[in-house]
């Protein structure tokens, strides 16, 4: 709910900045009291409730995982041993069908971001004032709990995947051939001149495209919760607006929850299966 | 909204997550995975050995079956026929013995009869001299009669 001082706006600009720890104007570290402050720190300001959440999320993932992978039996599996399984063998599915050369890093990759996105974006579906009302009555004003709705957050994860492709890139191809990969196509042309004249047309077609892969992947992630959480504050807005609206609302948060459970398993899978798609392509000559 | 150190942050504990993934989560589970495929093809493998062993045994216990059939049935046989030579020697032989105690009994009976004649013989004399005392009342002499009684007791 809405608390009685805020207008529509304001609690929606609420519910959209983050616990930001930064410089403050007057030259202290600390946490920002509002959004004009959070704006201002720059670069060097850490947003702590994605942080904070993210890692909750990634610890509560890698402790169940590792727990079922510790008690791994080759008998009959059980409860957790079976649900981990189940998902490994998905992912393992998933990676031998679109990841044709060897590495052993790629499928854990794709599991860690499969299940890591897959948590962060079910905080989605937490009723959006649960967390931020109760982390205001232990007097933190700004909490927002769904770290895939940050984009630093996919950025980062993006990027990681980015770096890892580059990395694989120039392993596999040779800095040569990484370059060719960028320069020589996909204008070809057997004459050395004319070869050459194409080279800046290449490269600035290639180069887009390259820095098109890890912008795309994590806006799209980023993009589609940003959207999904902010219908969430929407309907949340009607619950303000009288009893018939509140209801209304209560229908229609139901009915987005529900779509959202798609939305949410649709988002994890898609980041997932791109990054095999561009771990495969650093991997396999053009 | 801004981008700032968050992004490295995240970026950090990614390559964190990562890596205790691939370490102690996915080896892991993917080496148990494997262990229980090698595992159940061994089993499978297994029960199709123990079918086809199992074929085996029976068709050998039909064999031995119908070996000992035939082996019981020659017992059977010999023992027959044997049955049959014991009764034939035993029918024999209680024949001959038969035959033999027969002949035994009338060669008996004849010594006994030759004895018995003897016998009456020697003391028909006697009894006919006595018979004929008693007829002669003493007027008879054994001694002047004796060959009118042997050739009476030839006569016998």
């Amino acid at each position: 709910m809405s608390s009685d001082a805020l207008t529509s706006s304001e609690y929606i600009r609420h519910h959209l900045t983050n616990l930001t720890f930064g410089q403050l104007p007057d030259g202290h570290w600390g946490i920002a009291e509002n959004i004009e402050e959070a704006g201002q720190m720059g670069f060097w300001a850490i947003h702590v409730d994605s942080m904070f959440w993210s890692i909750l999320l990634g610890i509560l993932f890698i402790w169940g995982f590792s727990r079922a992978a510790k008690n791994a039996t080759t008998g009959v599996p059980s409860g957790l041993q079976n649900f981990v399984e189940w998902i490994v063998d998905f992912i393992n599915d998933s990676v031998r069908g679109s990841f044709s050369a060897k590495n052993a890093l790629v499928a854990p990759l794709a599991l860690t971001i499969f299940v890591w996105v897959f948590l962060m974006n079910l905080m989605d579906l937490i009723p959006v004032d649960v967390i931020p009302e109760i982390a205001k009555s232990m007097g933190i004003h700004y909490m927002k709990v769904v770290p895939s709705t940050d984009p630093n957050v996919t950025f980062g994860m993006a990027i990681a995947v980015f770096l890892l492709t580059l990395y694989y890139s120039i392993k596999i191809k040779g800095l040569g051939g990484f370059t060719g990969e960028l320069t020589l196509q996909p204008f070809q042309a057997d004459n050395i001149i004319v070869k050459i004249l194409l080279i800046p047309v290449n490269f600035f077609l290639e180069f887009v495209s390259l820095i098109a892969k890890p912008v795309s992947l994590s806006l799209r992630l980023f993009g589609n919760m940003y959207a999904g959480e902010m219908i969430f504050i929407l309907i949340a807005l009607m619950y303000s607006a009288g009893l018939g609206m509140g209801l209304f609302g209560g229908v229609l948060q139901l009915g987005w929850a529900i779509f959202h459970i798609l939305i949410i398993t649709l988002q994890a899978f898609i980041f997932m299966t791109l990054t095999i798609v561009y771990m495969d392509m650093a991997h396999t000559e053009h | 909204m801004n981008i700032n150190a968050t992004l490295i942050g995240q970026l950090i504990t990614f390559v964190v997550f990562v890596w205790f993934t691939q370490k102690y989560v996915w080896l892991p589970i993917i080496a148990a995975l494997e262990e229980r495929k090698k595992k159940i093809a061994e089993g499978l493998a297994a029960a199709d050995r123990g079918v086809h062993e199992q074929e085996l045994a029976q068709k050998r216990a039909l064999d031995s079956m119908k070996e000992a059939k035939a082996q019981a049935a020659e017992i059977v046989g010999n023992a027959k026929k044997r049955a049959d030579e014991i009764v034939d020697e035993a029918k024999d032989q209680a024949r001959s013995e038969g035959e033999r105690i027969v002949e035994a009994a009338r060669s008996e009976l004849d010594l006994e009869a030759n004895r018995v004649r003897e016998e009456l013989r020697s003391r028909v004399a006697e009894l006919a001299v006595v018979g004929a005392g008693r007829i002669l009342k003493r007027e008879v002499d054994l001694a002047a009669h004796k060959d009118i009684v042997d050739a009476l007791a030839a006569e016998i």
